[in-house]
């Protein structure tokens, strides 16, 4: 998975806001359900966990199943008292992490 | 919020019992789904009224459905909701996703898109940190499954 992950995460916030926290990851997610063309299954490869920690602390988990659509999309959010940096790891059945970070100023 | 109109309720019952024979034995069950339902709650009854579920009343295509969740809590370090379980009786597999969330989440909040393989329920239950269990669900007309073939 050589494309990055889209992150929409507001650069600046004031202490206590609570902002809105929007993700994109490129992946097939392949259920494992599908069969190729000669009929043979194809195997199952998904994100299974997607973590977003917030300096250190994590504020959101979800854990993935075969029924979630391709390329992850991911909507939440979180209530900021400092400035900090939010942290992105998904994890697919391979064992491939793929992480991303983006930084907030809270005044 | 829901303004089925007589005809539309008719017109929903029928794809729904045209879709029932047509689902093959890949398919979850909704006693699949039940049982998934009670690995979360332990058995307990939920409340209702607490979640609001976003989710078309007919999807075009299962592949893609948008799903947004909302849970009535205040997200305090006391009472907050620590975990939002969405299951389908329409899928090869019951479960869709599991969302944990902390009193850092401000709101109890989470959107995502799901695939659907056919017309079912979907059902959402969510855990508070005080040990309440809400849930809710709601019925989704498939014209195009998402689950390959």
């Amino acid at each position: 998975m050589a494309e990055k992950p889209r992150l929409r995460v507001p650069s600046e916030a004031k202490k206590g806001d609570i902002i809105q926290i929007k993700t994109l990851m490129s992946h097939v997610m392949e259920t494992g359900f599908r069969k190729d063309e000669a009929g043979k299954p194809i195997p199952r490869e998904i994100i299974n966990s997607f973590v977003c920690t917030f300096n250190g602390h994590e504020v959101f988990r979800a854990d993935l199943e075969p029924a979630i659509s391709a390329n992850p999309y991911f909507e939440f959010t979180v209530k900021v008292e400092d400035s900090g940096t939010f942290a992105f790891a998904w994890v697919d059945d391979n064992g491939t992490v793929t992480t991303a970070e983006q930084g907030i100023t809270v005044s | 919020m829901s303004s089925l109109t007589r005809r539309s309720a008719l017109l929903l019952g029928a794809g729904m019992t045209l879709t029932l024979v047509a689902v093959d034995n890949s398919m979850a069950t909704p006693a699949e789904a039940d049982a998934e339902i009670a690995k979360f709650t332990g058995g307990k009854a939920a409340e209702s009224g607490k979640i609001a579920i976003d989710l078309p009343e007919i999807a075009e295509n299962g592949n893609t459905v948008p799903l947004a969740i909302k849970v009535d809590s205040p997200m305090t370090t006391d009472d907050y909701v620590s975990e939002i379980r969405v299951i389908g009786d329409a899928n090869p597999n019951p479960g869709i996703v599991r969302f944990h969330l902390t009193p850092m989440s401000g709101r109890a909040e989470a959107a995502t898109r799901i695939r659907l393989g056919g017309t079912g329920t979907v059902t959402v239950l969510a855990k508070t940190s005080t040990g309440k269990l809400y849930a809710e669900r709601k019925v989704v007309k498939v014209t195009v499954g998402g689950c390959g073939g």
